[in-house]
């Protein structure tokens, strides 16, 4: 590689060269950034100011561009030099756009810029054009695991866009729960009539499909590797057991229904009680005549009550989504084979998302009667069963007879082992406890992929045990890269929002396996071309990286020496965050480059009434709201110095140390919020970091410094006007407090 | 009970919601409410009823026949149409209460002496006889419907409004001679003759 | 420029010596003025209103408005049905439209009209004195003729129910329609906007049976139109108009209030603009008089 080459340009477009004196900055970035070339255009991001580089990339063997305009988010297209290493000096978004107008602000104003150009200058040096990683893999096709109607559309959708599937199924045929069903829920117009299934359609495309092999009464033993080169032990039911292997995984596992006889009080376990599939059956078997139960008897009534066990702490807390519509074609089963038989579904609220509402009318038209209650008893009696309820419209008990009662039971996630417990099992068992060490092999047996991963066997769970890594922001995205999840096993649907789901996730599986064979990052930093560097000679196996990766990235040797599989890596340098000893980084994102941008900064001294705070914000979420902030042109204090990260997660505390040690009044940490209901990209990143900080106060007292300041924020995007004020509000405590003690050591 | 009453509790057993469907005007909308309540929060006459329409269309549903027919409740309707407006469902509630109250009316088992009930008659009492209503007799017919004497007291309440009309000429004391009405009454009675002939027909 | 001739239907209400006649001189002048020909459907009869329901069958109420379309169907072809009283406009759409829809009560109803020597085949369109204004004339037109722009009057336009619900006129939102308003500033005359109680009912025929009930919400009606510093309301409604104002006084006897509140038809407004002399505009049979307008009606 040709020796590094640093160029600087300043523009002065977008009013920059209006409110700030570029000539100066041109001179900072010469003599303290010591720039080679520095150039200041009008318009940099135009074609000529764009060609203008390009030619000293060319002519001059520029190597390293400092690009000192607008933010890095902005220009992106303009600013486009793959080969080359490039860092932005956020003056437009950064300085003009928020630090309030008028001369009396020039001074902060230019100061900040000055400091930003410092920066940029600064990290550049230390910047590397990644090379990407040597170990290509190249395996493409999918595993499917499930044959039910999310794996088996996910298979076709794969095959169809020409990847090779592995469909495993552990029952003897494909079809899953949708091929017990008499009729499904209509998903075509005009959304009125339960319509056929088309199941057996599926399956005989997705048999005979070229591209796709089939493994009937057949589980995964094992699962080894990372995207683009997984592994996989498949054990048939007669023991057998085949070895493949695959690019990417998708898990559609489906799930179970909720027990009845957990439902004692709703006649669960009373022989004319039965739940969906009960009836399904009892529908089947009828095949469009009069339904009979179990007993032969012909039904004349039929009670169904809704969320049953659903949306209840002492059972299931969620609403499983197609009961409602569920119900309602159930019902329409009696009314179609026989108009007078009474139909009643009782229910809390009637839930039918997408189209269900015409197939609600429908049934309403079929004098299906609904009744807003909560039933409370449901007991044998004569024939039948006899149904105690509140009506909550009337506001009264009302008891009716019926020959059938349905209960609406939810769907259980069938999901494997609950990672959590495994994390406590091997724990204990690493701590000599045999029983623990027992348990955990107990619980192997229940396990989906058997992953041989360091953090437990299945997928983690993101709440009430389905399978997922955020059910709004990145669907079908798992906590382990190049596994997806599609249907039921990642969160409560039907069967219309599962085939939808499968294709989804048959789509992000393809993409896996290309970025993997490519050496490139899967979401959210798709394409990087970065991935975790370790100097294992200063390696001392303290295992925070294995532990606290929140992809399960990191697995351990013999020794218990971090093993990187960069293929499961999304790159969200949690485990630099963490190493106590610094020795893992990326080519452009490192303790360094960070570190030698904090540095940079200048610090007035403590009777200049100017306070710095270094602000580290998250590139996915607060660092666009302070853009925003920007855009709209919401002001904030000037004494601020923001530096975007990958993730809160990847805040080394040697940044934050060393930030105090030079002076610096205070650091505001911005990430995304964490929790139950988080929003990290990195699922774990600001956690993790929340975490870190609460310790850090031992640190602040030994350098005899109030814990005011480093302080820590959960921001989301669309918070740019909340940003600004809570900016402002820590400035001021800081200018309450006084300026550091540390000033004038660093 | 009456015979007419009877014999619809005989032919349709415990099924009202069919009663209804086939029998009321606009019934067979009943079973499409999906008990939202918009009704019963837009009803300007809401703080006086027992049963909004929301709470009769429920009691359609669970059988409760007697209790619906003899509400007060679905003779409070002053057709202002924001129940229909406001439905989501498209229920044309106005038609529905109409309905109810005319159902409950024919069977006789509406309350008796409900004042909008004796107004009812009064009103299509006085049209049907010149086929345009005289205002003058319909409003003494109301003041008149609980007697005599306590129609001199309504009257002599009602004095500064009438009073007031008369002066400004719009109720002419001279109407109780004779008034306005349809030079074809005679057609016009035979038309709601056949009318009556034609339901009759078609009902029980 | 040609009149346009339509099928008047007056109903009861406006009949000579009835609770709305004075609504009609000032119909005529306004009509006159917007090149509108009214012609008197022959020997029409009551629509059954929205009372009629209680004694009255479904088929006798269908018949009873079919009567009238069909009058104009035979004796007037071409012209729409045109009312100013909305429950008469109100019940005849209802049975157009009903007839339109159900066949076997179409065939019903004309089994019944034989009766009376007449058939209707459906071909008559129901609409609202004020829909021909605003969609036939438009309110450019409806300016045209103002003489005496009603300058300095504040008036509150209460559209009330039936005018506006449930079919209302097209393009107007049942919640808050605006084009009372337009109206209103079309004579020139200023609108109280944010008039609350725009669309409230007025108790309709419950006035009779329900005073206590209907009172309460005239109350509320006149009130609001105080609040917003009304001179006076503004209805399409005959029955609005004869309920808002003349239970003022009974309400004043029973809660002590003052309530003075003049309430006027839009033709009342139009007339006096176009010129029109307080008798024209039938202001004399107004019980509240509308000092404002007759001071402008006069100069």
């Amino acid at each position: 590689m040709a020796e590094m080459k640093t160029a600087a340009y300043i523009c002065s477009g977008c009013g920059l060269g209006d409110k700030l004196d570029v000539s100066q900055l041109a001179k900072i970035a010469q003599r303290e950034g010591k720039m080679a070339l520095v150039r200041e255009h009008a318009f940099l991001c135009n074609s000529e100011g764009v060609q203008m580089i390009r030619d000293d990339i060319e002519k001059e063997e520029v190597t390293h561009v400092c690009i000192a305009a607008c933010s890095r988010r902005a220009k992106t297209e303009a600013f486009n030099f793959p080969d080359i290493a490039m860092t932005r000096a956020n003056l437009r978004e950064g300085v003009i756009w928020v630090v309030s107008e008028g001369a009396e602000h020039d001074e902060v104003r230019q100061e900040m810029a000055d400091d930003y150009v410092r920066m940029a200058c600064a990290e550049l040096k230390k910047a590397k054009v990644p090379a990407g990683n040597p170990n290509h893999t190249h395996l493409k096709n999918i595993l499917v695991v499930g044959g039910g109607m999310s794996g088996m559309t996910a298979a076709l959708e794969a095959a169809e866009a020409g990847y090779e599937v592995i469909l495993v199924e552990k029952q003897g045929s494909l079809g899953g729960w949708a091929g017990k069903l008499y009729k499904r829920v209509p998903f075509k117009a005009p959304y009125a009539e339960p319509q056929e299934t088309g199941v057996a359609e599926l399956a005989a495309r997705v048999s005979a499909h070229p591209l796709i092999a089939v493994h009937l009464n057949t589980t995964v033993a094992e699962t080894s590797g990372a995207p683009g080169r997984y592994a996989i032990k498949l054990a048939q039911e007669s023991g057998a057991v085949t070895e493949i292997a695959a690019g990417s995984i998708v898990q559609a596992t489906g799930f179970t229904t909720y027990d009845i006889k957990k439902l004692p009080e709703l006649g669960g376990g009373l022989d004319h009680v039965v739940d969906h599939a009960g009836l399904e059956s009892l529908a089947k078997a009828s095949n469009g005549g009069p339904i009979r139960r179990a007993d032969g008897k012909e039904v004349k009534s039929v009670v169904f009550l809704q969320c049953a066990g659903q949306r209840d702490e002492a059972h299931l807390p969620y609403c499983s989504g197609h009961c409602c519509a569920t119900s309602i074609k159930q019902a329409m089963y009696f009314k179609d084979a026989n108009p007078e038989v009474s139909t009643i579904v009782v229910y809390d609220d009637l839930r039918v998302p997408g189209m269900g509402e015409d197939f609600y009318r429908s049934a309403q038209h079929k004098d299906v009667i609904f009744s807003k209650g909560k039933a409370s008893k449901v007991e044998s009696s004569g024939s039948g069963c006899k149904v105690t309820y509140r009506d909550l419209i009337l506001d009264t008990d009302l008891v009716l007879d019926a020959d059938l009662v349905v209960l609406a039971t939810g769907q259980v996630p069938s999901s494997g082992v609950n990672v959590a417990d495994w994390d406590r099992l091997t724990k204990e068992a690493e701590g000599g406890s045999e029983e623990a060490r027992q348990q955990r092999n107990d619980l192997k047996r229940i396990s989906i992929l058997n992953l041989t991963y360091r953090q437990g066997p299945d997928l983690p769970k993101l709440k009430y045990g389905f399978a997922d890594s955020h059910f709004i922001c990145f669907p079908y995205e798992t906590q382990r890269t190049g596994i997806y999840t599609a249907g039921p096993v990642r969160r409560p649907m039907d069967i219309y929002q599962a085939t939808e789901d499968a294709t989804g996730a048959a789509l992000k599986a393809i993409q896996a396996a290309e970025n993997a064979s490519l050496g490139r990052a899967a979401h959210p930093r798709a394409g990087d071309l970065s991935y975790p560097m370790v100097r294992l000679e200063g390696c001392t196996q303290c295992k925070r990286c294995t532990v606290e990766c929140p992809f399960g990235a990191i697995d351990e040797d013999e020794k218990r020496f971090p093993v990187f599989n960069e293929q499961r890596c999304r790159r969200c340098g949690t485990c630099m965050g963490a190493c106590p000893v610094r020795v893992i980084s990326f080519e452009n994102y490192s303790v360094d480059t960070v570190g030698s941008q904090i540095k940079a900064v200048e610090i007035p001294d403590e009777f200049s009434e100017k306070p710095r705070i270094l602000v580290l914000a998250c590139e996915n979420d607060a660092y666009p709201a302070l853009d925003m902030a920007g855009l709209s042109r919401i002001v904030y204090s000037a004494f601020v110095r923001v530096i975007p990260v990958r993730c809160l997660g990847s805040v080394n505390t040697i940044w934050i140390t060393d930030a105090l040690n030079s002076g610096y009044d205070g650091v505001m940490m911005m990430g995304c919020r964490k929790g139950d209901e988080y929003q990290c990209h990195f699922v774990k990143g600001s956690e993790l970091a929340g975490y870190r900080m609460s310790k850090i106060g031992d640190t602040l007292t030994q350098m005899g410094l109030e814990p005011q300041r480093v302080s820590t924020y959960e921001i989301a995007i669309t918070d740019n006007a909340r940003i600004a004020g809570l900016i402002n509000d820590y400035v001021a405590e800081l200018v309450e407090l006084g300026p550091s003690p540390m000033k004038g050591f660093g | 009970m009456s015979d007419l009453n009877q014999k619809a509790v005989a032919l349709y057993g415990g099924n009202f919601l069919k009663e209804v469907e086939e029998r009321v005007e606009d019934g067979e909308w009943v079973s499409m409410c999906m008990q939202c309540g918009v009704c019963a929060g837009s009803c300007p006459l809401g703080p006086h009823w027992e049963h909004s329409p929301q709470k009769i269309f429920r009691m359609i549903m669970a059988g409760k026949r007697e209790e619906v027919l003899t509400s007060d409740s679905v003779w409070m309707c002053t057709s202002c149409y924001t129940c229909i407006v406001r439905c989501p469902r498209k229920l044309p509630i106005t038609h529905i209460m109409h309905g109810l109250a005319h159902y409950a009316h024919r069977l006789d088992v509406a309350p008796k002496g409900q004042p909008t009930r004796e107004l009812a008659k009064i009103f299509w009492n006085s049209l049907i006889r010149t086929g345009r209503v005289n205002e003058l007799k319909f409003s003494l017919g109301v003041y008149f419907k609980d007697g005599f004497s306590q129609g001199i007291k309504n009257l002599l309440g009602m004095q500064g409004v009438a009073l007031g009309l008369m002066k400004a000429k719009r109720l002419n004391p001279m109407e109780i001679l004779g008034g306005h009405k349809c030079k074809d009454i005679g057609g016009i009675q035979k038309m709601l003759a056949k009318a009556q002939e034609i339901e009759a027909r078609r009902q029980i | 420029m040609a009149k346009k001739n339509y099928a008047f239907y007056p109903g009861c209400s406006s009949q000579k010596g009835a609770s709305a006649s004075n609504f009609v001189p000032s119909i005529e002048v306004m009509c006159d003025k917007l090149d509108i020909q009214l012609n008197e459907i022959p020997d029409w009869n009551c629509c059954s209103a929205s009372i009629g329901y209680g004694e009255g069958s479904q088929l006798s109420r269908l018949v009873l408005n079919a009567r009238n379309l069909a009058l104009v169907e035979q004796n007037m072809p071409g012209q729409d049905l045109v009312s100013g009283c909305p429950a008469c406009w109100l019940a005849t759409r209802e049975t157009a439209e009903k007839l339109h829809e159900v066949e076997s009560l179409m065939a019903d109803t004309n089994e019944a009209l034989k009766e009376a020597g007449l058939s209707f085949k459906g071909t008559v369109k129901a609409r609202h004195l004020v829909e021909v204004l605003i969609e036939d004339v438009g309110f450019e037109a409806m300016k045209e003729p103002v003489v005496k722009p009603l300058e300095g009057l504040k008036i509150a336009g209460y559209v009330g129910c039936q005018t506006n619900r449930p079919f209302g006129i097209a393009g107007e939102s049942f919640e808050n329609p605006q084009y009372l308003d337009k109206m209103v500033e079309t004579v020139g005359a200023e609108p109280a906007t944010g008039y609350e109680q725009k669309v409230t009912c007025c108790g309709g025929a419950l006035a009779f049976s329900e005073p206590e009930k209907s009172q309460k919400q005239i109350k509320d009606i006149v009130e609001s139109a105080y609040d917003h510093g009304a001179d006076m309301i503004v209805t399409p409604c005959q029955l609005c108009q004869a309920n808002v104002e003349i239970y003022q006084s009974e309400i004043n006897k029973k809660k002590g209030t003052k309530l003075s509140m003049p309430v006027v038809y839009y033709s009342q407004l139009m007339t006096v603009a176009y010129g029109g002399t307080a008798k024209q505009a039938g202001l004399d049979g107004n019980v509240l008089r509308p000092q404002k307008l007759l001071d402008i009606a006069s100069k």
